[in-house]
């Protein structure tokens, strides 16, 4: 404790250091929503600007939805801290994630990966709802979410971000940005996180958050010229991130691999070199090539107790794509190739599963848009690849405005994946369960590729109430699933199976939106979400483990009149409510490791205020869970954590309880 | 792999060299076309796309320039024009008849030079 203490002093005492170099300078900014939602784009895609992930703490992509309704942020196992996403109720790896549109988070980096993008770093994202673009591949299920990191063009030469948090938790980010020439520059970020003292709230023994330290490197490098129609980037990515859990006493260097005390440690490297490379035609400004490449090693070493987990995977991603039209820019398409390498070196315990996985694919998108109240993009795909076989990938996306400020959407597609199933599922190695594979005769794990048809409806209308602005929407979608790598935790607490769907699995997720902008700069959000994810079991059909039903979600955001210099106020406040969760079956345990059917449910409060003294330097204080909710056991068995009880992977609420933070950023413009 | 982008680079580069020794494929053109609003936008690139050969047409409401990019091997500019005029938007070289300008809507109505 004394450790953050001095550590929050240090933070807070180097702030009127940089005040001092405050630019007098005014630039007037065109307000602009944080949630941007098109009325004329044929997907239902809503786009989040950094102004909106400046309105939590958002210290990764991962932490980066909390004021969102389409993504449900969903709290990790208590080992490792990381928070996982989901959207229409499955999780991320039913999602395509992107960055600048090449897929990021897949394969080994399923479970973690999205905590492996710093939030200062990112511009933009884009949230699809439904099934995505073929353009992409083949994998998306459920939805997609593309981040756009900031461009070395048009970024300001210095940023410094500093946080600090009662959960001894704190990040640096530093950008640096230079512009070479007219067409050339270049941009390089350093991200810091660490996590410093062992904490244990719930007094279980064990930590209630991993230690760790992240070191992140980005050096990215951007030309465009547009009299000769070229564009390009170069990016180099480095990344280390180490955790520590378990309990209060475990030390490594001791207890690893004995039972002396139990604790794990993940560690992971990364590495990425990507290019793009562009052109668009001359005097057919409609008419473009665009050639991607992207390489990246991907190597995490880690243990669960006497648990052994580590995987490689090395992969390749390329993607050719042609721009142009048909006739006129009402009829445009965009044809062309990908090919994916992977090759994974994946060891659980003894057991070998290294494999190679290798695609090559051909699309082709059409879109039609009469420029007024009507488009229509349908697309589909070839693809073949060494486990999936060969298969086709359709999908269709229309909208339609029947009347002004109305907008009715209508998606449907196919997708096909193999379901990486001890990567996903990562936090089941912090438990006794006994992983037991049932199929042998499929090419994955011995599992067959998962198959799944999603269906989505959703129709938006912007009105005007008491002469303010308002918008009220509905979208339904249903995911049904052919083939599903199903991982059954419904059977024994003592066992995790995986096998071949048997039946049915269907996702149908439903969600009313209202927002209002009650008066000038006072906006409210609000949303209810309903969710009937059911799969059939060994045992039985039952709602998806840890997926509440009901969920609603309240965001009331405030901002003064920028005033002189550009000092402002911003408060941000932020609820959520989530209904009873199905848990995993614990029946047969001894009655004081059994939890009920259903969690409880409970509601979460975060808040935000943000002080900005002039355009280049901002402080924020916020809290997150400030009700001070907790799940009641948030590791079962912990007192005997070898024996045959012991599951830390049962996490359906926060397991820390309230925590405040502050941080500053400040620039050079 | 790079082989390949070459091939197609040059192949495409190729199609426009052979275009401007002929008639060109890509004529840029930026004419006034009088108008007020959205709907006005809206009825203006409609009518310039109905002409076989137009392949983009967008008309700013701020400046009323309109951007066409059309080959003029099927079509001219006048003829764009004359398909405008017809919806009621004068241009520079035709001018709307009465009864097609009087048929705006009423938001439409620009004033008349």
């Amino acid at each position: 404790m004394q450790k953050i203490i001095t550590l929050f002093a240090l933070i807070f005492l180097s702030i009127p250091v940089f005040s001092q170099e405050n630019l007098e300078e005014v630039k007037v900014v065109k307000k602009r929503k944080g949630i941007q939602k098109s009325f004329t784009v044929t997907g239902n895609t809503s786009l989040i600007t950094s102004k909106e992930l400046l309105k939590a703490a958002c210290c990764n992509l991962a932490e980066s939805f909390e004021t969102n309704p389409s993504i449900d942020v969903n709290f990790s196992d208590a080992l490792t801290g990381t928070k996982q996403i989901k959207m229409l109720g499955l999780t991320s790896p039913y999602l395509m994630i992107t960055e600048e549109n090449v897929p990021s988070v897949r394969g080994a980096s399923q479970a973690y990966g999205l905590s492996f993008t710093p939030g200062t770093w990112v511009e933009s994202i884009q949230i699809t709802k439904g099934a995505g673009s073929v353009v992409n591949g083949y994998e998306s299920i459920s939805g997609q979410i593309n981040t756009e990191l900031l461009k070395p063009l048009n970024d300001i030469p210095f940023f410094l971000n500093a946080y600090g948090s009662t959960d001894s938790r704190f990040e640096l980010n530093t950008h640096f940005n230079k512009k070479i020439n007219e067409d050339w520059a270049t941009s390089l970020f350093v991200h810091g996180n660490t996590r410093v003292s062992k904490m244990d709230r719930n007094q279980d023994g064990f930590l209630d958050n991993p230690l760790g330290k992240q070191i992140n490197l980005i050096n990215r490098w951007q030309y465009a010229c547009a009299e000769n129609g070229w564009v390009s980037f170069i990016t180099f990515k480095y990344m280390n991130d180490e955790k520590q859990t378990g309990e209060l006493n475990f030390d490594p260097k001791t207890d690893k691999g004995k039972t002396n005390y139990w604790g794990s440690e993940i560690n992971t490297e990364r590495m990425d070199v990507s290019t793009k490379v562009g052109y668009v035609f001359k005097d057919m400004p409609y008419q473009s090539i665009g050639f991607q490449n992207a390489f990246n090693s991907h190597d995490q070493q880690s243990y669960f107790g006497l648990n052994q987990y580590n995987i490689k995977q090395s992969s390749y991603y390329s993607n050719l794509i042609f721009n142009s039209i048909i006739n006129n820019t009402m009829n445009k398409f965009a044809a062309g190739l990908n090919f994916t390498y992977d090759k994974y070196q994946e060891f659980v315990n003894v057991n070998d599963y290294s494999r190679i996985d290798n695609s090559v694919g051909a699309f082709f998108e059409y879109t039609y848009d009469n420029a007024d109240d009507f488009s229509v993009i349908l697309g589909g795909r070839v693809d073949n690849h060494n486990r999936l076989g060969t298969f086709l990938t359709p999908r269709l996306h229309v909208r339609y405005n029947p009347w002004e400020n109305g907008v009715l959407r209508f998606s449907a597609g196919r997708g096909k994946r193999s379901a990486n199933i001890f990567a996903e599922n990562q936090p089941l190695f912090a438990s006794s369960r006994i992983f037991d594979i049932l199929d042998t005769n499929g090419k994955i794990y011995g599992l067959n590729p998962e198959i799944a048809w999603n269906y989505g409806l959703s129709f938006l209308q912007k009105f005007s109430l008491f002469g303010k602005s308002a918008d009220i929407g509905f979208d339904f979608y249903r995911t049904d699933f052919q083939n599903q790598a199903v991982v059954d935790v419904m059977q024994s607490p003592q066992q995790v199976v995986f096998y071949n769907l048997n039946g049915k699995s269907v996702a149908n997720s439903l969600q009313l939106e209202f927002n209002y902008e009650i008066f000038n700069h006072f906006n409210f959000r609000s949303a209810y979400k309903f969710y009937d994810v059911r799969t059939d079991y060994l045992s039985g059909n039952y709602q998806k483990p840890l997926q509440a039903k009901h969920r609603f979600f309240g965001n009331l955001e405030y901002e003064t009149h920028i005033g002189e210099k550009g000092k402002q106020w911003k408060f941000d406040y932020t609820f959520n409510w989530i209904g009873q969760q199905q848990l995993p079956n614990t029946a047969s345990n001894p009655i004081n490791d059994r939890l009920p059917e259903f969690s409880q449910s409970y509601s979460l409060m975060n808040a935000q205020i943000t002080r900005t003294f002039s355009s280049t330097f901002e402080m924020y204080i916020g809290g997150e869970n400030i009700g001070n909710y907790t799940q009641e056991k948030a590791i079962l068995g912990s007192e005997n954590p070898f024996g045959s009880t012991f599951d830390a992977s049962i996490v359906y609420a926060p397991v820390f309880g309230q925590m405040y933070y502050a941080g500053l950023r400040f620039k050079i413009k | 792999m790079k082989n390949i982008i070459l091939i197609l680079l040059v192949s495409f580069l190729g199609f426009g060299a052979q275009a401007q020794e002929k008639k060109n494929k890509n004529a840029k053109y930026v004419t006034e076309v009088n108008g007020n609003c959205e709907q006005c936008q809206k009825r203006i690139q409609k009518a310039a796309y109905s002409v076989a050969g137009v392949k983009s047409a967008i008309w700013d409401i701020e400046t009323h320039q309109l951007s066409l990019i059309l080959n003029e091997e099927k079509t001219s500019s006048l003829d764009v024009k004359k398909a405008i005029a017809k919806v009621g938007h004068d241009t520079d070289e035709v001018k709307a008849t009465k009864e097609d300008y009087d048929n705006l809507h009423s938001c439409c109505l620009y004033e008349r030079k």
